[in-house]
């Protein structure tokens, strides 16, 4: 039977994007965030994932609002990276694996969610840059599923939802037949806002307050209303639904591996952590 | 809850069905921008351009000034409209600080003392 070895939750700024391939890593501006990343690649390297279910949001690079799910699962053999206009580099592509995004989307259907299924998907900088923060060198064999949560267009789905999301992922991943290590990951956020007078909000207190309830008491985190979120975190920084989405896929007993914090990056609260699943 | 019994956040535009259904046709335009060929296009011929997306006045007028609060209330979606941002090489910053009447040297210390 899979298991899942643990969790990242990590931003995807798309500026780490181009400070990686400038390699800016030592710069003074980026070092605090980057510094956070070995930490977290010993922890991987030791668990060594077969397979990364990693939720996280598109921002217009494979759906557009013409048709806009509010949860999509991936189920296609490969995923590649593509051109989302603002000049990032291209992070390759990665390999899929249709019988596990299959799996769980019968599991997620008889649990009473109604997922797109994408045979064919393209992913954005919100699903390549964890994941080369994590592999600098690329996943090479590590499969991926990637699952995709509306953060962008209200009605968002609830943080109750989408910690339910998660636990439907969980069930899934426990009743797989085969032995499989399972990484989760959920990207984006914390604190921000792009857009409106508002722009550049970052609330520091209210990301220590995520960060300590996803370790320990993922469910206090849905008693928060999406305008409540929007309100605590700024308009993007609802983006932490996908990281209480993919916490919600643990069952194990928890024990935190490490974590990083570090205000800005681009106009973000940037924050990693890992967490380990002991079952 | 509803839309309309949302409650307002000072500063923000929640971007709902209202909204999408306001600025379909910026956006759509917007999201043409993930293609090169495309974005040589608008910056090569601009009314014709935005002429072929069938942009509002009110919209096409907001893309002409570079207005991002003017793009918001035209409809705009930020993940979109970064798009638009980018054809001009402008970063989160730039736009930050156009939309709170800052300097970006302001505004970047804004963010700064925001992790202090």
């Amino acid at each position: 039977m899979a298991q899942i070895v643990g969790y990242v939750g990590t931003s995807h700024v798309p500026s780490i994007g181009n400070a990686i391939a400038r390699n800016l890593q030592e710069d003074a501006y980026w070092k605090p965030f980057f510094d956070g990343f070995p930490e977290a690649r010993k922890w991987v390297d030791k668990v060594r994932p077969d397979v990364i279910v990693l939720f996280y949001n598109d921002h217009g690079l494979n759906f557009f609002l013409d048709k806009m799910p509010t949860f999509a699962v991936g189920a296609a053999p490969r995923y590649a990276n593509a051109d989302e206009g603002w000049g990032l580099p291209n992070f390759g592509s990665y390999r899929g694996y249709p019988e596990l995004s299959w799996h769980i989307i019968e599991q997620l259907v008889e649990d009473e969610f109604d997922p797109v299924s994408c045979q064919e998907m393209v992913v954005d900088h919100a699903f390549a840059i964890p994941l080369k923060l994590l592999w600098p060198e690329g996943t090479g064999d590590i499969r991926v599923v990637p699952i995709a949560i509306n953060t962008v267009q209200h009605p968002l789905p609830s943080a109750r939802r989408c910690l339910k999301l998660g636990q439907s992922v969980g069930r899934a991943i426990a009743s797989w037949p085969e032995h499989l290590n399972v990484l989760v990951m959920g990207t984006g956020g914390l604190s921000h806002q792009l857009d409106g007078q508002r722009a550049g909000f970052i609330n520091r207190t209210f990301d220590e307050i995520c960060l300590n309830k996803l370790v320990a008491e993922p469910e206090a985190l849905t008693g928060y209303t999406t305008t409540e979120l929007v309100d605590l975190a700024g308009t993007q920084g609802v983006e932490v639904l996908n990281w209480i989405a993919a916490r919600g896929a643990l069952d194990g007993h928890i024990r935190e591996v490490h974590r990083n914090y570090h205000v800005p990056i681009s106009n973000t609260a940037a924050a990693l952590l890992v967490l380990e699943n002991q079952v | 809850m509803a839309a309309t019994q949302r409650q307002t956040i000072p500063g923000t535009t929640i971007f709902d069905g209202e909204q999408a259904a306001k600025g379909y046709a910026l956006n759509r335009m917007c999201y043409s921008f993930n293609d090169a060929a495309n974005r040589k296009a608008f910056l090569s011929d601009e009314d014709a351009y935005c002429a072929r997306y069938g942009l509002s006045k009110e919209q096409r007028a907001a893309i002409g000034h570079r207005n991002v609060l003017e793009l918001i209330a035209a409809g705009g979606n930020i993940y979109y409209l970064a798009k638009f941002a980018g054809l001009f090489g402008l970063s989160v910053q730039d736009v930050g600080a156009q939309q709170t009447g800052m300097t970006v040297e302001e505004f970047k210390a804004k963010l700064a003392q925001a992790g202090r």
